[in-house]
């Protein structure tokens, strides 16, 4: 058996002889080489030593004489840890509180019937229609009236409420079936509790879908942190990664820059490979983001 | 609960109308009261961060001060066509069209070749799959540092291995004329990933009883794709086109880290000419009109979204 009849071997038998398919196929795999090249460039030439020189920078062959003297530079010259630290606390932050107000609507939305729900409904959805990333200029403002200016709160902040997120918890909640919660009310529970003891429990899948959707959008985020943020010490990695670029750009320093482009995607990526499929059907409901 | 209850109705409002209303309102209220302290923390931001930005980018659009210092004064439409009339703004809108449509059809085309080629599940496509979704996961910043070095004139990855197939070498991001292309190729590779998984969806609802038809019939490769694919997939062309626009105004962090609008305004999109009026050149009133303007346009598209969205939903 040949390799193309073994990938196409559960395809209908009348198209097995078909050319066109196979055609597509290996342009795909070629696109898919091409696609992985800036990241197999950013491995190699982070383990190349500076001293085989800026000619040899592009090869994607890897070096004899590996180091990882890049990957110390850039640990020490950018900051990395507390990059890393700064994003951990932002990411974090804004998802709890996420998690706290999208449950807690997300029920309302789900099992509640109460004046307006249409109206408030229509709320919610005008987050979903006007991006945030293009008020910042507002929120800008805003923040800096609280007094937030320069503080990892104000970078937080304008996504503690979640459309989206509400979205999803009500669409979860309501797959819930209401026997569950009656027997809880018969046995005195109150609303507290039975959100907390039933339907976050019996939730997990959608709260782990939101998960991954708000903390890969928010690791990424980078325009917003940038206005917020002025003091180089709370500075998120996306932010901190562009100032070290400039900075290891103006000296030639490629191998650095691809050592620290390295260290801010590596915990993204690992996550992603454990969690391939988690994270594919999570991306697949952020359509609607 | 009013058909229920039509015979005690008259009597009771007879005697005082007004009352027995605000007696209902009150009532409904109250029962309503646990859903609203439910939905108080989420409304509380959406408020600051949503209507009240919105309201913002409104008063702030119309208003203006002469240096950051003095007071505000009441200047209606002026900031509005301020920006209309900034060429700087009117070449970053043009450009920002050039860009959107010149990342969504490529994108999106590619994305529908992925998503056909990796159809049918199997170690191999599962792989293909994961490297072509790579992109997607990481910062947009972290893109624009590796194809930093990828475009880098002469020493880069680009002209190290392909450059040296052209007579003249390009400076990629230094050409004003070619810059803005530059960027494109960026987006188009961090986007395809995504849209495949929109495709890999959709091509779920093929029909396979008519594709076994198809093929006894004896219909090729292109006249299935043509018939029966593509017509299946056209909700999910309209929604990632639509998610392909939105992408194109607000997804630019590239602009800011590799060329900064340069050279010579090329790759100015209206995002980062935004962020210029508001942040380089302290000019709120102009940067909020701007905003106004794009959101205008968006909300359009969005809305836009939603109908094609519920088309879809009552498609199934």
């Amino acid at each position: 058996m040949t390799p193309i009849d073994w990938l196409l071997k559960d395809a209908p038998l009348a198209t097995r002889r078909e050319i066109t398919p196979k055609l597509g196929f290996l342009l795909t795999v070629l696109l898919a080489i091409v696609w992985l090249i800036p990241f197999l460039w950013m491995g190699v030439a982070t383990l190349r030593p500076a001293s085989e020189g800026i000619n040899l920078m592009a090869e994607l062959m890897p070096s004899l004489k590996p180091t990882l003297d890049n990957v110390r530079d850039a640990w020490e010259i950018g900051d990395f840890p507390r990059y890393a630290l700064n994003t951990t606390i932002i990411c974090t932050g804004i998802l709890l509180v996420q998690f706290f107000t999208i449950t807690l609507a997300g029920f309302a939305f789900a099992r509640l019937d109460f004046a307006g729900k249409s109206l408030i409904f229509y709320l919610f959805l005008m987050q979903l229609m006007l991006v945030p990333v293009l008020l910042i200029v507002p929120n800008l403002r805003i923040i800096a009236q609280f007094g937030l200016y320069d503080t990892l709160a104000g970078v937080m902040m304008p996504f503690f409420a979640s459309a989206f997120g509400t979205f999803l918890m009500r669409q979860a909640f309501e797959a819930i079936p209401t026997e569950l919660e009656d027997a809880a009310l018969i046995d005195g529970a109150g609303l507290f509790q039975r959100i907390r003891h039933i339907y976050v429990p019996l939730s997990m899948p959608s709260f782990s879908a939101f998960a991954i959707i708000s903390v890969t959008s928010h690791w990424n985020d980078f325009l917003w942190p940038l206005m917020v943020i002025n003091s180089p010490d709370k500075r998120p990695l996306t932010v901190g990664l562009s100032v070290f670029t400039a900075t290891a750009e103006g000296t030639q320093a490629w191998g650095t820059i691809a050592a620290g482009t390295l260290m801010v995607i590596a915990p993204l990526l690992i996550t992603f490979l454990i969690f391939q499929k988690r994270f594919i059907s999570s991306f697949v409901t952020s359509g609607i983001k | 609960m009013s058909l229920a209850e039509p015979a005690a109705l008259p009597v009771a409002t007879s005697a005082a109308p007004r009352l027995h209303v605000l007696k209902r309102f009150v009532g409904r209220f109250k029962a309503s009261l646990p859903a609203y302290l439910l939905l108080l923390p989420s409304l509380v931001f959406l408020a600051l961060f949503t209507y009240g930005a919105m309201g913002r980018v409104i008063i702030d659009a119309l208003y203006q001060r002469a240096t950051p210092k003095a007071p505000v004064r009441f200047v209606g439409f002026d900031n509005i066509a301020a920006v209309l009339a900034d060429p700087a703004f009117t070449g970053a809108v043009v450009n920002n069209l050039i860009y959107a449509v010149g990342t969504a059809i490529p994108s999106i085309g590619l994305a529908l070749l992925f998503a056909l080629a990796l159809a049918r599940t199997s170690a191999v496509s599962s792989a293909l799959r994961a490297a072509l979704f790579l992109p997607v996961l990481i910062p947009m910043v972290a893109a624009s540092a590796l194809f930093l070095f990828i475009f880098l004139p002469n020493v880069g990855l680009l002209d190290y291995y392909i450059g040296r197939l052209l007579p003249v070498l390009p400076n990629w991001l230094g050409d004003s004329d070619i810059a803005l292309y530059a960027i494109m190729v960026i987006t188009i590779w961090k986007n395809a990933g995504y849209y495949m998984l929109f495709f890999l969806a959709g091509l779920q609802s093929v029909p396979e009883d008519v594709m076994e038809a198809a093929h006894l019939d004896g219909a090729g490769p292109y006249q299935r794709l043509r018939h029966i694919i593509l017509p299946e997939l056209q909700p999910t062309f309209l929604f990632v086109t639509v998610i392909a626009i939105l992408n194109a105004v607000t997804q630019v962090d590239h602009v800011f880290v590799m060329t900064k609008g340069g050279p010579s305004n090329a790759t100015n999109l209206v995002l980062f000419y935004i962020y210029q009026q508001a942040v380089e050149h302290y000019d709120i009133g102009k940067a909020s009109a701007a905003t106004l303007l794009t959101l205008a346009a968006l909300m359009g598209l969005t809305a836009l979204s939603f109908r094609t969205m519920a088309n879809r939903e009552g498609g199934r």
